[in-house]
């Protein structure tokens, strides 16, 4: 049985998560990542993509968020999304509009910089569609 | 004098004129209620980014790599402000104090010689400034269509001031806005975001800052990233402020409406009755004077 830690997830516009969990995988820019109880503190910014987290009680569940930054400490793990849902309350409309952004910004991009980084942040919402559009 | 018709009409009048003022009072109320729990919910957001900001800036040491959104440009030229105000009025003085304030900041910095542009958001604002700093708004945001307040809002504003900055507009970013102290208490506060300067390192110190962070990726890149949200999450916060502090200076306003005019229905209704009474009075007279007269 391992151990429990805290967990917060935070949006903007309030705090949806904040329970002990045993285990939370979180999309981190560089690769996903589990974080367990006393982990080495890391911060780290995110990609858009999908929060699973395993409560205390060994319940499963999943967010969906669009970018942000996670602070791990031993004692907890604190989750700053520039914007979350619940995986069931995904609105699929609001995802093909996200989707449709991006490749707007990447065809408008005007140099190879701006342009790599939209390209990336879309091919990141494509998948994050991919994996959650069979659920 | 006026005839009693008139009263009667005057009286009518201002009654619907009651029930007007208190309804939006009632409404107000309701929405008093909705911003400040939309301002607490975003609380612990803000809370916790500037502890992270604290903590990250520490990491750096303020370091050359630095970004220029923190550290700012160096000079003190160009001055931008970002003057948040309602989009209606009837909510008492909440937009003038806003925008008096605003004004008496512009007026000082063109005494000394600054340049000043102005970013209005809200109709309000817009309105007054308009009439003696017409020339230096640069932009207005309107926001009249927009239900509730969600970040993408402030976010949209952030950006838009983020792109100035990076083509060289301007050197300081001030935002303007009411911090909600209570109902009948909105606080007209001027809020430097650009440069951000050092957040204070009180923060850090108590939850053992002294942690060895890892960072991925490095951290001036997390920076980099971390503070125009930084900045988007300052706007954000403001236009909730305003939002619970514009319900609030409605509320009090709408009371005060509603009391005048049920102080107005009183002297009037006396008014009412003396002059009818005075006129049946008068046609008594005549018609005893009338039966003496015969």
């Amino acid at each position: 049985m391992p151990e429990a830690f805290k967990f917060e997830l935070v949006s903007p516009e309030r705090l949806l998560v904040s329970e002990q969990v045993e285990s939370v995988v979180i999309p981190g820019a560089e690769g996903e990542m589990t974080v367990m109880a006393h982990h080495a503190p890391v911060m780290t910014t995110i990609k858009p993509g999908v929060v699973t987290l395993k409560t205390a009680q060994g319940k499963e569940e999943r967010y969906v968020v669009f970018g942000g930054f996670a602070d791990i400490v031993p004692a907890g793990c604190t989750l700053l999304a520039e914007s979350a849902v619940a995986v069931g309350d995904i609105d699929r409309a609001d995802l093909a509009r996200r989707i449709q952004e991006a490749k707007e910004d990447a065809a408008d991009a005007k140099d190879d910089q701006t342009r790599s980084k939209a390209e990336q942040f879309l091919s990141q919402l494509t998948t994050l569609e991919g994996a959650i559009l069979p659920a | 004098m006026p005839s009693l018709k008139d009263l009667r009409n005057r009286i009518a009048s201002v009654k619907a004129t009651q029930k007007i003022t208190k309804a939006m009072q009632m409404v107000a109320a309701a929405k008093l209620r909705r911003a400040q729990e939309a301002a607490e919910a975003a609380r612990p957001y803000s809370e916790r980014m500037g502890a992270v900001l604290a903590n990250i800036t520490q990491a750096i040491g303020g370091g050359g790599d630095a970004p220029a959104l923190m550290t700012g440009t160096g000079k003190d030229d160009v001055h931008l402000l970002v003057v948040c105000t309602a989009e209606r009025g009837l909510c008492g003085g909440f937009n003038s104090q806003i925008a008096r304030f605003a004004r008496d900041h512009i007026r000082k910095l063109l005494a000394d010689g600054k340049q000043v542009k102005i970013i209005c958001v809200g109709k309000k604002g817009f309105d007054i400034l308009r009439r003696d700093y017409g020339a230096l708004i640069i932009e207005r945001v309107d926001l009249r269509e927009v239900k509730t307040l969600g970040f993408v809002n402030a976010d949209a504003i952030a950006k838009k001031v983020i792109h100035l900055f990076n083509e060289g507009g301007f050197d300081i970013c001030t935002l303007f806005y009411s911090q909600f102290k209570s109902v009948i208490s909105q606080i007209p506060t001027a809020q430097q975001i650009i440069p951000a300067g050092a957040p204070s390192a009180a923060a850090e110190v108590k939850d053992g800052g002294s942690a060895v962070y890892e960072y991925e990726p490095e951290p001036g890149e997390i920076l980099s990233d971390l503070i125009p949200r930084n900045i988007s999450v300052q706007v954000f916060r403001a236009l909730l402020e305003n939002a619970a502090g514009e319900m609030g200076a409605k509320m009090s306003a709408m009371d005060n409406a509603t009391r005048n005019a049920g102080d107005m229905i009183n002297k009037l209704s006396i008014t009412y009755n003396r002059q009818r009474q005075a006129q049946i009075t008068k046609e008594l007279i005549e018609i005893i004077s009338g039966a003496e007269a015969l």
